[in-house]
């Protein structure tokens, strides 16, 4: 296999539902800065091949819009869970390093979850003004997780 | 129109069981079960959060970013979306035929999206029901469970969706959001290089999907019975069909079928749909109750999607798929293929044929060809019909001299299968929950018969603390009295 970035963010959310628009948006901006030891995907949602992607990564952190979410936002470890009881045609992040670990008998990568709070999540509105500005609280953390080199690793600082 | 257990003579003196939302069911959707104090089931009923303001979210925009645009309707399959959207804008810009590369590299996304979708369907959403039972322990009823027993299955079906995926990625462009298919063609053609990718394993895949075919068998062999009957009934059918009676997920006529296979019509141009199909309405879902005119709304409803593709095509058109489904049809002496869980055998089936028709397409050399567009005399109306993942699916536009979509309608597949639906947890009620306590395993009974038609509600909304199942019995005058909850919020 071809030699991966070591950190992955993968976000998800539809951009023309509202606030989902959140994870993508954080997804363009990122790429935009070219770290070349970032890869970033967006997708709808997260699914079982996600878990292929996380193969030979130190640093994994998945970025989504949440309702009921602590405002601006929540930045928190994730671990392999085999619970699904939330189930749907979409995973948890948790669920993803399940699968991950399960598929492949590795051990998941360093795993956290940036999760913004979002508002509304209709077809067609854009980005609520509340969110607009979670989504900038949670920018310059995540700048900072994807810079931060050495020390203990750990991007909360 | 009213069918049986559809509504109660009396339902503010009964007690309420809400079902919502549904697990493993892409979107929002609500089961509402009556019971009255002896528990029996005197109403079921399953509720569906269309997409609303669908239409609108179309009308205005220019024609051309339609085929992008729809694909933000659906997380689950919005390659569906895409090529529906751009067949019935090839006959906006004119294009009666397109190249040879640009049907053949639309066919093969298409095949890649029935891939990745029933195998995600199969491994992900239904295997942990079939392989465990369907009122077994909920914390294992999850692929995780599958995995940690049955580890070469998971593994099988996180990299037959992984390989559906890749098959997008190289034909549409991009991972998501693709805009491979336009108006009038495609906007890219395989190199050499992404053939050989694709090509290094698609004999693996076809050896997988067989296997999965013969998995299922096994499955009915060991439960005949239950699998026989569980939420089994009769129905009219809706299909495509290619000209000679072939099995043609792509592009054919309409072809619709009554309970005992005999014609209500046949190879009918979608162009005209209308003619044929009409839409009841009903006060308790925002869902549209579809029907065949000829037979009126109470006895026209129908069912589309895998187990009537199978059913109802002449054959199949790759060898190994079609010897599966004769098979299929005769398993039983024929009653698999008239039952419910017959649907997860038929999407087997065609998933085997997905694989194999990659295959022979990845060796022919149109894909590799330049001459990607047609375009012809301007019209204002198009309608496109695909037979999605989950069946047949329609894209109308009228498009104003703006270049603007002026109008829109779209009938999704599980839309078609709202009566059917409706039918099969009606069956589910009386048979296993009728006059028992209810149970989060006697409840995911009626999951288990929704699941089986794959319906994708398509809210394309997954953010975080949207997908708990609370289940609350709730008598006449809204006290709870009993609760089951699974995960939380």
């Amino acid at each position: 296999m071809t030699r991966r970035p070591p950190v992955l963010v993968l976000a998800v959310g539809n951009p023309s539902r509202g606030d989902d628009a959140i994870g993508p948006i954080l997804a363009q901006r990122l790429e935009a800065l070219g770290l070349s030891h970032i890869e970033v995907i967006t997708d709808f949602q997260l699914q079982v091949e996600h878990a292929l992607d996380l193969e030979g990564r130190q640093r994994v952190i998945f970025i989504d819009a949440g309702t009921g979410t602590p405002s601006p936002f929540e930045l928190r470890r994730v671990q392999a869970m085999a619970d699904f009881l939330h189930t749907s045609h979409a995973l948890l992040p948790e669920a993803v390093l399940a699968t991950y670990e399960r598929v492949t008998g590795g051990v998941s990568p360093e795993t956290w979850l940036l999760c913004v709070r979002g508002e509304t999540f209709e077809l067609g509105e854009a980005l609520s003004p509340a969110a607009r500005a979670h989504l900038e609280a949670a920018w310059e953390r995540l700048v900072e997780l994807c810079r931060k080199q050495g020390g203990c690793g750990c991007p909360v600082g | 129109m009213t069918m049986p257990l559809e509504t109660a003579a009396n339902p503010t003196r009964l007690k309420r069981v809400v079902i919502e939302p549904l697990s493993r069911v892409e979107g929002h959707g609500k089961i509402t079960l009556l019971m009255d104090e002896d528990d029996h089931v005197q109403q079921a009923r399953l509720h569906i959060v269309e997409f609303r303001g669908f239409e609108k979210f179309i009308q205005g925009r220019p024609y051309w970013e339609v085929p992008v645009m729809v694909q933000r309707l659906c997380g689950i399959c919005p390659v569906s979306h895409h090529l529906a959207a751009s067949k019935a804008l090839d006959q906006v810009v004119g294009a009666k035929e397109l190249t040879p590369t640009a049907e053949k590299i639309r066919r093969l996304m298409h095949y890649g999206q029935i891939l990745q979708s029933h195998a995600l369907h199969f491994f992900y959403l239904s295997s942990p029901d079939l392989l465990f039972g369907f009122d077994s322990d909920v914390a294992r009823r999850n692929i995780v469970g599958v995995a940690a027993e049955y580890p070469d299955i998971a593994r099988q079906g996180v990299l037959l969706r992984k390989y559906g995926q890749e098959v997008i990625r190289h034909t549409a462009g991009k991972r998501i959001h693709g805009t491979g298919s336009v108006p009038g063609g495609v906007n890219k053609s395989l190199t050499p290089a992404e053939r050989d990718e694709l090509l290094r394993e698609i004999y693996q895949i076809v050896a997988w999907s067989r296997d999965a075919v013969r998995l299922v068998r096994r499955l009915f062999e060991q439960s005949l019975e239950t699998y026989r009957s569980f939420a089994t009934f009769r129905a009219h059918t809706l299909s495509l069909i290619r000209a000679d009676g072939a099995m043609d997920l792509y592009h054919g006529g309409l072809r619709a079928r009554d309970a005992n296979g005999g014609t209500i019509f046949d190879h009918v141009d979608y162009g005209h749909y209308w003619e044929q199909i009409s839409e009841d309405v009903k006060a308790w879902s925002y869902m549209k109750f579809p029907f065949f005119k000829t037979l009126g709304v109470e006895n026209g409803w129908y069912r589309v999607g895998p187990l009537t593709r199978v059913t109802r095509c002449d054959f199949i058109p790759t060898p190994l798929a079609d010897r599966e489904r004769r098979e299929f049809l005769a398993f039983d002496d024929g009653r698999a293929a008239q039952a419910t869980l017959g649907f997860h055998w038929a999407r087997m089936i065609e998933m085997l044929h997905a694989a194999e028709s990659i295959k022979d397409l990845l060796h022919d050399d149109d894909l590799l060809g330049n001459d990607l567009m047609v375009t012809g005399e301007r019209q204002s109306r198009g309608v496109g019909v695909i037979e999605a993942p989950r069946g047949t699916l329609i894209h109308h536009y009228r498009v104003d001299e703006n270049d603007q979509v002026a109008r829109a309608n779209l009938i999704v597949s599980t839309t078609h299968n709202n009566q059917a639906m409706n039918t099969a947890i009606r069956e589910v009620a009386r048979k296993y929950l009728d006059g028992r306590k209810l149970t989060e395993g006697l409840l995911n009974h009626i999951e288990v018969a929704v699941r089986a038609f794959d319906p994708c509600l398509s809210c394309a909304t997954h953010a975080m603390g949207k997908m708990p199942l609370a289940v609350q019995l709730v008598d006449a005058e809204g006290t709870v009295v009993d609760s089951l909850v699974r995960g939380s919020a």
